[in-house]
């Protein structure tokens, strides 16, 4: 065995798989239902379950809770609440996670105080669900209400300077020369104000734990859904004086997060607690109704002045945003600063603020801010193409910008101008009247071409891997990230596949486990280039390792070769120079004698660059729309999404998130609302049949178009991202249409046909 | 969810009987819409007559010409049934407006008619709701109400009959045939829903104990001139924000008779008989449409301004009518125009 034979090179590299539309490795356990959730897992020994009681009201304080009555039913284990729930931690910044924004984070069953509309109040453990969840439903609970306020409009003039402190917040940018001034005398300007409100992002998965006691000492496995299981581990562990030992969090599935994942959410608190004080399994899943009760994307007012000359350079660019924010914690988001930086202008002013209400704190969700800020910018923006005369996508060409004005620093890829072009292409802009009310169908209908341009941070976070090769010559890799449907395992997997040149087959990539190295919570795009910038690093410490050992083999064709100099492909090591210097990997491992070859990896930010760069992803998205005027019916009918994200894993799984992406645009566009009952100051649509998100029947062709970007600034993986930016730019594109179908501006979310009439 | 005892009726008397020698007694059709309730614990009976082997699924035709529709049809089968098709099918287009196929295939006829309204703050008990809890207040009058009515709503309640399927009975002037421990009788489709007034809490005429049977149509079924007009947040999956079910006899473009409902802006599908004798003898034309819509919602009265409240529901039912009458005379374009048939593949 020892003896080596030099192979010929095979045509068909099956370890050349980065940039391949390949298949989910996870797709079969899932559509077979083998992938398991978290409220879906065993336990050893009996399970108990908790049902969440929620407050009726906003704001007052709990006076008497009539838990005897509900614990003489048999059955019942335990009522849980302030009353008789154990203070964990002395101090609120023990319940801070990862991702939580200034101020003091939310305690579950901490205090008597109802600081939002249902806010758990109770935890009732019974033997089963259905005895827990009456049980429940009968709880008397006393309470002194309160004055609410959950109504922004009434608290504008409270509003206050968006303080720094939340991982990613980006303060609104520096102004520039004269705003007022240039405004007041351009020839041509727009001004306008902008309204969204509330919108929850209901993933289908409800939040769910399970805990599973394991009979030694306070060890658990905590089954959770999650966007990051380390998140969910470092508060749980804080809060409760935990090891991590004990608090052992696995979150292999995600049923869906767009956000609502990033912060560990009160089912988990209280199924910890209630494992802890019962030393027993217990397994707590939200209601639809719950899911309504937490982070929500915040109710943002906006206003934004441009002005251009009359060639049609902007000379003025002013955006500023009003967004709410609960009582206890100040939630940011970066909503302005991108409005600055797709165009340049001589004279800007950038302002952000927040205003506080008996809400619960809002959350990041998809796109958070840029979505925002994006649809109210791009609306502007193409408002202010019609008063310069110019077309909206000859007015965006012209104004762009090739280096980032926010921070005076070049871009480290952006092929926005690529997007425009191919895009424009792809949809036929050229056969476009510019005329509002001018095209129409052959049914009469009235039909609106619009555009708009998105963009989003390509970002970089901590993250860890640990690649095993054992004997058989299976390639096992471990990070504690997530996949909450992004494809994080194929591409992961695709990743250790490459760069060890073994076909996909021979490589297993496992994740959201809290025993594994760990990452960042899944969110902001940055999986894909941090996860996969560690798995990579990993692999190469093996394929180091494995070099070594070639070249410990008797007559070594590799002998001298540095690890520079050889690559890795189709299960062999081979010498750059001549490839037939090449070694099997499993005649290696045979040679070596050893039962595995192991290594950790990491990735992380790169300063130096960070500095000297902008980096971001961008895209253009052009739509048509077809409308029926009486009725004020919308249709979107044709949407081409062009994305610049630096390098592609897979184009399959990319083009379903820039999908998903598009719906969701469309989704806020057209339907998202949560709508808030002020007097009762609480959200009233909380199920899937009255908070409306797009059916099939919606949505018509997208067409999907990668511009791809050489960026290895941004990335050592030369990867950007894709899970946000296929979101921007369609609302505003489909508010851009309705004008150029109608010759009428919706400045308000979601387009419902009343605001047509 | 309170715990219930259930028993499986197999004759329409014997399902009288176990319902009315129970306390807080319901029968149990599809259950798409009860079990729902019971799961939001808005509804709490203790005991349960199952409808499901009762032999009430036939759909057979009367000596008068009309068609007998079975209480315990479903939905689906009710829709796609071959005489409904050909005779009726304003009434098939109009279920298959409404929920899903999953739904349809499970929701029973009897159901569909008692199936109760989808008024944000009646799901939701944390709220004052009349028609849940009398005497609680309407917290619908002030907040939002995107979902309730304009039309014959009162003080106490204005919340909306929300099925789809009884739009087109209304229109079509159908009879609700039921039996209870007095008997038999029949109630005219216009009488069997109730405008709320002070009593809320009542949806229709039933009176205890009735149950549902069948659904008797007359022999007209205005094949040729009918439209169901269905506008909503979304193309599927959503109730009317308003609906317009027309069926009409024309000679040439002169239109001899007219019957027209609304759904979506009242406690019951919404008729207006002298609007439709506004049309009956007259050349169809848009204005003739347009001073009936006006007619319509001369008495409305919108709850509030903006998206959320649903003032906007007068001038859009005006205009759904305005366009229903236009396609159920031309025979134009009956689909559902939330539903855009791209003919981009
Ligand atoms: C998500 C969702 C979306 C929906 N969308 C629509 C829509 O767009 N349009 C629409 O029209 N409908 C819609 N529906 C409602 C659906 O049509 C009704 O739930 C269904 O028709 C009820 O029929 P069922 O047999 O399941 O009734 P059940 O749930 O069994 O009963 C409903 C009520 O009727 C009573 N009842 C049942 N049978 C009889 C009888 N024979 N005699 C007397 N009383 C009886 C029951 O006691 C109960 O009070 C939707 C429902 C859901 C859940
Ligand atoms: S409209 Fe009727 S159902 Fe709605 S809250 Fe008022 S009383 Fe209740």
């Amino acid at each position: 065995m020892s003896q080596t034979i030099a192979t010929p090179p095979t045509v068909r590299l099956d370890s050349d798989v980065i940039g391949k539309p390949i298949n989910r490795t996870d797709g079969p356990a899932k559509v077979s239902g083998a992938a398991k959730y978290a409220a879906e897992f065993g336990v050893t020994g009996p399970l108990w379950y908790g049902y969440i009681v929620s407050s009726p009201v906003a704001k007052g304080k709990i006076t008497k809770i009539h838990a005897d009555e509900v614990l003489a039913i048999p059955g019942v284990q335990q009522v849980f609440s302030h009353e008789n729930v154990s203070s964990f931690a002395w101090f609120d910044r023990a319940y801070k996670d990862d991702v939580a924004p200034g101020g003091s984070p939310f305690r579950p069953l901490h205090e008597p105080e109802i600081m939002f509309n249902q806010q758990p109040v109770a935890l009732v453990v019974a033997e089963t669900f259905e005895l827990a969840r009456y049980a429940a439903s009968v709880l008397r609970i006393e309470y002194d209400v309160e004055k609410h306020n959950t109504d922004l409009d009434s608290v504008i003039g409270e509003a206050f300077d968006a303080p720094k402190g939340k991982t990613g917040f980006v303060p609104p940018p520096k102004p520039k020369g004269d705003m007022n001034k240039a405004f007041a005398e351009a020839p041509h300007k727009v001004a306008g104000e902008y309204i969204h409100r509330a919108q929850h992002h209901n993933p289908m998965e409800m939040f769910a734990t399970t805990v599973d006691w394991l009979g030694d000492g306070k060890k658990m496995k905590i089954y959770d859904k999650t966007q990051g299981a380390p998140n969910v581990q470092q508060y749980i562990a804080k809060i409760f004086g935990l090891s991590t030992d004990e608090a052992r969090v696995i979150s292999k599935f995600t049923g869906g997060g767009f956000g609502s994942g990033l912060r560990p959410q009160y089912q988990v608190f209280l199924a910890v607690m209630a494992a802890l004080e019962l030393e027993h399994s217990v397994r707590v899943v939200m209601t639809r109704t719950q899911m309504f009760s937490f982070g929500h994307r915040p109710h943002t007012l906006q206003k934004l002045r441009i002005a251009s000359d009359d060639q049609g350079h902007i000379q003025a660019l002013e955006h500023k945003a009003l967004a709410e924010t609960s009582q206890f914690e100040n939630a940011t988001e970066t909503v302005v600063n991108w409005t600055g930086i797709l165009y340049n202008s001589p004279n800007t002013n950038f302002d952000y603020q927040l205003s506080k209400i008996d809400v619960y704190t809002p959350l990041d969700m998809r796109a958070p801010g840029a979505a925002t800020g994006n649809f109210a910018s791009e609306s502007a923006i193409d408002e202010m193409s019609y008063k310069a005369g110019k077309d909206p996508l000859d007015f965006r060409l012209l104004n762009y910008t090739y280096s980032d004005p926010t921070e005076n620093k070049p871009f480290t890829s952006k092929r926005l101008d690529d997007c425009y072009h191919e895009g424009a292409a792809r949809f036929g802009w050229d056969q476009r009247n510019p005329e509002p009310r001018s095209m129409r169908d052959e049914k009469g209908m009235l039909v609106g071409w619009g555009v708009a341009a998105g963009c989003w941070d390509a970002s970089m976070q901590k993250a860890a891997a640990k690649a095993v090769l054992s004997a058989d010559g299976h390639l096992t890799v471990n990070s504690a990230t997530n996949d909450q449907g992004a494809g994080t395992y194929v591409i992961m997997t695709q990743m250790a596949a490459q760069t060890l040149g073994l076909p996909m087959q021979q490589v297993t990539f496992n994740l959201g486990d809290t025993n594994m190295p760990a990452a960042p919570v899944q969110g902001g795009s940055w999986t894909a280039n941090s996860v996969g910038a560690a798995v990579k690093d990993a692999c190469q410490e093996v394929g180091k390792k494995l070099l070594k050992l070639a070249q410990k083999m008797d007559d070594s064709p590799l002998a001298g070769v540095n690890f520079e100099d050889a690559q890795f492909v189709d299960g062999h090591i081979r010498a750059n120079e001549d490839i037939t210097r090449s070694v099997a990997i499993e005649d290696i491992l045979a040679a070596s004698g050893e039962d595995k070859i192991e290594a950790d990896g990491k990735a992380g930010p790169n300063p130096i660059n960070q500095l000297k760069y902008s980096m971001h992803s961008h895209n253009a998205v052009f739509v048509e729309v077809k409308v029926d005027e009486d009725l004020g019916t919308i249709h979107v009918t044709r949407v081409v999404n062009a994305v610049a994200a630096g390098r592609i894993m897979n184009p399959k799984t990319a083009r379903s998130q820039v999908l998903g992406g598009t719906v969701w645009g469309l989704s806020m566009a057209m339907m998202e609302e949560t709508y808030l009952n002020n007097e009762l100051g609480r959200y009233m649509n909380h199920n899937y049949a009255e908070y409306h998100i797009p059916v099939n029947a919606d949505i018509h062709k997208i067409d999907v178009i990668f511009v791809e970007e050489e960026d290895d600034i941004a990335s050592p993986i030369g990867v950007k991202g894709v899970g946000e930016i296929g979101m921007l730019g369609v609302a505003a594109a489909i508010a851009n249409a309705v004008y150029h179908a109608t010759g009428k501006r919706v400045r308000e979310l979601p387009l419902t046909s009343d605001k047509l009439l | 969810m309170n715990s219930f005892t259930l028993t499986q009726a197999t004759a329409a008397d014997e399902a009288v009987r176990d319902l009315t020698s129970h306390d807080g007694a319901a029968y149990l059709g599809g259950g798409t819409n009860l079990v729902d309730l019971m799961k939001y614990n808005l509804e709490r009976p203790t005991h349960l007559t199952s409808l499901g082997l009762l032999p009430l699924t036939d759909i057979s035709s009367l000596p008068d010409g009309g068609l007998r529709l079975g209480a315990l049809a479903t939905n689906a089968d009710t829709a796609w049934h071959p005489e409904v098709e050909k005779r009726y099918p304003l009434l098939s287009q109009t279920i298959l407006a409404g929920a899903t196929p999953q739904l349809r295939n499970v929701a029973t006829n009897g159901g569909n008619l008692n199936q109760r309204t989808r008024c944000y703050y009646f799901y939701d008990l944390a709220t004052p709701c009349n028609k849940r809890e009398p005497g609680t207040g309407c917290s619908a009058l002030t907040g939002p109400n995107r979902v309730c009515g304009v039309l014959g709503t009162s003080e106490s309640c204005i919340a909306t009959q929300p099925s789809d399927m009884c739009v087109a009975l209304a229109a079509l002037e159908a009879v609700v045939r039921v039996q209870g421990p007095d008997g038999e009788r029949t109630i005219k489709f216009d009488d069997y829903h109730r405008l709320p007034g002070d009593h809320p809490e009542k949806d229709n005429t039933l009176k205890p104990g009735e149950l549902v049977t069948a659904i008797d149509l007359p022999e007209e079924g205005y094949a040729d001139h009918f439209t169901y007009l269905k506008l909503r947040d979304r193309s599927s999956y959503a109730f009317a924000l308003v609906s317009v079910a027309v069926g009409l006899k024309m000679n040439g473009n002169t239109i001899e008779k007219a019957r027209f409902a609304l759904g979506g802006v009242a406690h019951k599908p919404w008729r207006d008989q002298e609007a439709e004798k506004m049309l009956e003898g007259q050349t169809a034309s848009p204005d003739l449409f347009r001073q009936v819509a006006a007619k319509v919602f001369a008495e409305a009265k919108g709850y509030g301004e903006g998206s959320l409240h649903n003032s906007f529901k007068i001038e859009l039912g005006k205009r759904a009518i305005v366009r229903a009458l236009k396609q159920a005379t031309e025979m134009s374009q009956v689909v559902n125009p939330n539903v855009f048939l791209n003919s981009n593949p």
